[in-house]
């Protein structure tokens, strides 16, 4: 299989992943408990793409001992294969924990879930069009808007743990809430290591973890 | 990486008659370093190789221009014995060529016969070390006195090797000394090249990228007569400088 066979079979999976997570968000914000049904339809399918490009990256490193750009190429793909598996997980978990969510006495979703969620959404979708185009400054966004999701994650893990001290009969709500904005920070951690696979596989620079390396 | 650099060439060009095959190159290769030359077939390194120990001015019509130092001294330099050059940079070549009148002992032990180096006890020891440090002591040690030509091709490489080891030459030049070879043969002969490199700084001509890769420390990539690119082996294979070079081991031309 070529390169760049394997390299649309993982936008597919990427592709997946995003509608995963606009239906957990959208079924979320609407209080639709039925809209996460959904989420795990396409969590079966994200599940078979991430063991079908695991066979394929590996069947390539065998068959074609890939170098320079091609080699900095597969070994992206391998583990951008690894995080948008996590990421179809972690919608899923927002599915379940939603789910639980909608079932208790509600609780107002703080305005910085939404804020989040739309965030996290152009994040993912950005790190995956920054990996199609090679677009360097659009995968630098993506490094930036992680800040902005931690902020808010920040915030809201703040907000309400004082109002289960005022109010300790919403814990339930409170933690589900809690729980989710911690999925989509996640989320965000996930595109955010796309975008850095994708200026290594340009670059050939490692810029992980303050760039310790370069 | 290594700076101590035992082989330092200067604006080397090289041909025949009209032709111009080596076009200007300079490099420095490291004390007990593997350097792997790598290119399209044509594309000089070979004629660069053959430079290096004086071999190529052996064809008619051959010429040279620049200059090639080991440590330090120009083997160009007016007055220096070819031949002398020679015992200090030896050559193993493509195709295993023992010499076919001669016996595995006497092959290795040729180097020093042509010396005139005739006493018994040191010989056999010389013999003894070559033919270890070219990992075939083990499969010959029974049999010293038959011909070179008996052995498999692998062990005769094995057996050049040695001969060029026995005279203890700082630099060893190989032109494709592997690919003749099986893989088991040839994965012996690299073993082999990694544990000599401790003694010995070896510059091989290779067509087998993912041999240079495994082997070498530094790369260089030539192209019509031209020096592309000379870098770290882990560098130039993972993200190497110059376009030309990843075409080229990307398999995108040549």
């Amino acid at each position: 299989m070529r390169l760049e066979q394997i390299k649309l079979n993982m936008m597919q999976m990427g592709q997946n992943v995003e509608s995963a997570l606009d239906q957990a968000i959208k079924a979320l914000a609407t209080r639709n408990a039925d809209g996460f049904k959904a989420v795990h339809e396409i969590e079966k399918s994200t599940n078979q793409f991430h063991i079908q490009l695991d066979d394929e990256c590996m069947a390539f490193l065998a068959m074609h001992g890939p170098v320079a750009k091609d080699l900095r190429l597969i070994f992206s793909i391998i583990k951008i294969n690894a995080d948008l598996e996590r990421m179809g997980d972690q919608a899923v978990n927002i599915a379940h924990t939603g789910k639980d969510y909608m079932g208790r006495p509600e609780i107002h979703l703080p305005p910085e879930i939404e804020e989040m969620s739309r965030f996290v959404q152009k994040m993912v979708r950005d790190s995956l069009d920054s990996f199609v185009r090679e677009d360097l400054p659009l995968a630098n966004e993506v490094l930036q808007l992680d800040n902005e999701v931690d902020v808010r994650k920040n915030k809201v893990f703040k907000d309400l743990m004082q109002s289960i001290r005022r109010q300790p009969e919403t814990v339930e709500a409170a933690m589900d809430i809690i729980l989710i904005a911690r999925n989509l920070e996640r989320i965000g951690d996930h595109a955010t290591n796309i975008a850095e696979d994708v200026i290594f596989v340009c670059t050939g620079k490692d810029i992980r973890h303050g760039g310790q390396k370069n | 990486m290594n700076t101590n650099k035992i082989l330092t060439i200067d604006q080397l060009s090289a041909g025949f008659g009209q032709a111009e095959i080596v076009k200007k190159i300079s490099m420095a290769i490291s004390t007990h370093e593997i350097a792997a030359l790598i290119g399209p077939s044509g594309c000089g390194k070979s004629t660069f190789l053959r430079c290096l120990n004086r071999l190529h001015e052996e064809n008619s019509e051959a010429w040279v221009n620049g200059e090639v130092n080991l440590e330090g001294k120009n083997i160009y330099q007016e007055g220096i014995d070819p031949v002398h050059v020679r015992s200090q940079i030896g050559m193993v070549f493509q195709k295993p060529n023992p010499f076919p009148s001669m016996s595995i002992f006497e092959n290795v032990a040729a180097g020093l016969t042509i010396r005139g180096i005739k006493k018994r006890a040191y010989v056999s020891q010389v013999v003894e070390k070559s033919l270890r440090q070219a990992a075939l002591w083990d499969e010959v040690k029974d049999k010293l006195k038959s011909p070179g030509t008996s052995l498999s091709g692998g062990q005769q490489q094995r057996l050049c090797i040695a001969r060029a080891l026995a005279i203890n030459p700082p630099v060893i030049l190989m032109d494709e000394p592997t690919s003749a070879l099986d893989p088991i043969s040839t994965s012996k002969i690299e073993e082999l090249l990694l544990q000599l490199k401790k003694e010995v700084t070896i510059v091989i001509v290779t067509h087998n990228m993912q041999q240079a890769a495994r082997i070498s420390d530094q790369t260089s990539f030539f192209l019509m007569g031209e020096l592309i690119e000379t870098n770290n082996t882990k560098q130039f294979f993972t993200n190497p400088d110059d376009i030309r070079s990843e075409n080229y081991i990307s398999g995108r031309f040549g």
